[in-house]
Order: structure tokens, then sequence, then C-alpha cells
């Protein structure tokens, strides 16, 4: 038995911890700047370490090939995003792009 | 007045939902497939209520990853939500505790990013927090109702259909745009690289490591 329970409840209490942390601290303590300022950094640091294997890693393995469908669609969404700023496009554009390379690849 | 602020928060949010649902229903689907009792894959969508690290920790459980290292990981996934905390920490510091306790617990990417903005334009005076409120009220009944229909469709949606691939894009669509700078941008690139360097790493270890140095290489490129 994986410890499923164990998990949702610490995760859950933390993730909520870090949600409320400013919110409920507000005007009773300041955090030191180069913690505010690191924190700047957080998301993109977090989702681009988050994307990239989704991109590269077929079978658990890195894939760093023109010929690997979700590195390409992945690459098109990334423009697709810089140009457009849209989520929608982005998503929209990036899932036709994988289905177009998957096709051509296939 | 407070219904109206409540409704159009909720109406705000509505077009972010076409990014969640599909996201949702493939985290039932993957819940499920990694051996979760129906019941905690649907508490943990309650209780976390954080798609990205629920993502994460299915993805770390079916790899049979020790608990600790999944709560970590959880952890560094969701700290950005401390970012999100202190920028709407003025606008709700008039607020009594129970609403701050129930704003904090619907803080997620979509709903701050609305809520952000409709507090820089409109000021906290009011009934605001109403919004912010629908705002994430609309985002949680969309999750709890995707990953139900994941759990209950489990292994009937194909895997040819790539859905899970709908994460790399949103997180794509909500990085990129935000790139505005020569340190944001090397933060970026350098958790990037060495995801893919620590990639053999075991339990996804090369995750934590990339958000440090990532966050190192910011810190570090603002000083140049």
């Amino acid at each position: 038995m994986t410890d499923f329970w164990l998990i949702i409840l610490l995760a859950g209490g933390l993730t909520y911890a870090i949600r409320l942390s400013f919110i409920a601290l507000h005007g009773r303590w300041q955090a030191p700047q180069w913690f505010v300022r690191a924190l700047r950094y957080v998301p993109p640091a977090v989702l681009s370490a988050i994307i990239l294997p989704e991109l590269l890693v077929v079978d658990g393995q890195v894939l760093l090939s023109p010929i690997n469908p979700r590195l390409l669609a992945g690459t098109a969404a990334i423009l697709i995003a810089w140009r457009s700023r849209n989520v929608f496009l982005t998503i929209a554009g990036g899932m036709l792009f994988l289905y177009l390379f998957q096709f051509l690849l296939g | 007045m407070k219904r109206i602020q409540l409704l159009s928060g909720f109406q705000y949010t509505l077009p972010l939902l076409i990014g969640i649902a599909p996201f949702g229903m493939i985290y039932g689907v993957l819940a499920v497939k990694a051996g979760f009792p129906p019941a905690a894959a649907q508490a943990m969508s309650a209780i976390l209520f954080a798609g990205s690290s629920q993502f994460m920790i299915v993805n770390l459980v079916a790899a049979g990853s020790p608990w600790l290292v999944v709560v970590l990981t959880a952890v560094v996934v969701n700290l950005r939500h401390a970012l999100y905390s202190a920028s709407l920490a003025p606008f709700l510091k008039h607020l009594p505790a129970g609403w701050k306790a129930v704003l904090a617990y619907v803080l997620v990417d979509e709903a701050y990013a609305v809520g952000i903005h409709h507090y820089e334009r409109e000021g906290s005076a009011g009934h605001q927090h109403w919004f912010l409120l629908g705002s994430g009220l609309a985002v949680w009944v969309c999750w709890q109702a995707s990953t139900a229909l994941g759990i209950f469709l489990g292994a009937q949606i194909p895997a040819a259909w790539s859905l899970d691939f709908t994460l790399a894009l949103t997180f794509i669509a909500i990085v990129v745009p935000g790139l505005k700078n020569r340190p944001l941008l090397l933060s970026a690139v350098t958790a990037a690289v060495t995801t893919v360097v620590a990639h053999p790493l075991p339990y996804k270890l090369g995750l934590i490591l990339a958000a440090l140095a990532g966050i190192a290489a910011g810190l570090w490129s603002e000083r140049q």
C-alpha cells in the first residue's frame, strides 16, 4: 500500500500554507528582500523544468532529434506563445502541430 | 452588488476553463492508472487543488518514489503560489480571517491571473473580493468535475490522442510571454538545460535541482 493519504494530506497542507503565507502575515511580518527577489524566478524556473522533459523524453530516454514530434510541436507552441501571448491559441496550435508531426513522422 | 461581483469573476474565468477541463480529465485517468483509489484521486483534487503538482505526484507515485521525495517535489512546484500570495496580500489586508482563509484556498494560477488583473484596475474598496471568489469557484467546480469525469472514464480515453501534451502546452503559454527581461529568460533557460542534463537522476530529483539552478541564475543575472 503506497502512502496515498499521507502524500495528499502533507502536500495539500503545505500547499495551502504557501498560498496563505503572505496573505495572513501581511503587515505583521516582512519577508527578507532576497527571498522576495528569489520568488520572482520560481515560476519560470519550475515550469521550464517541467516543460522540457515533456518535450524531450520519449520512453524514458532523452530524444534530442528532429524526428521527435513532441519537440517539434513544443517548439512551434513556444513561437506561437511568444508571438500571440494567447493561451488558447498556444494550446490549440500546439496540439494541431503535434498531430501533424505524428502523422508525418509516424 | 456582491452577486454581480461573484458572477462577473465567474464569467471572466470561463475562457480559461478550456485549458483546465482536459487537464482535470487526464489527471483523473492517470491517477487511477498509477494505482490511486478513486476516492483518493478525487480527494487530492479537493485538498491540493493544484493541477501541475497533482500530475507530478501521480507521476512520481507511479515510478515508486519515496513519499518524502513526492511531497518535496510538490512543494517546489507550488512554491510559485507564495508569489501570488505576496502580490494579492495588500488588496486583501482589510478582510476578516475567514475570507483570507477561503481566498487562499482558491488561489490557483488562473484565479490569480484573473484576480490580480481585476484588483489592479478596480482597487480593493467595496466587494472586489467576491470577484476573486467567483473566479476561484469557477476553476474549482471545473477542476472537481473534470477530475471525476477522468476517474470515471479511466482507460477509455485512447493514448493516441496525446492529451497529456496539453500540460506542457499550458505551461508554455503561461511562461513564454512572461520572459520579459534577461534574468527571467536566463532563469528559464538554465532550469530547462539542467532538467535535461539531470534527467538520469532517480525520482525526478532533476526537477528540484533545475528549479534551484534557475532561481540562482536569475539572481546572478540581476547583478550583472
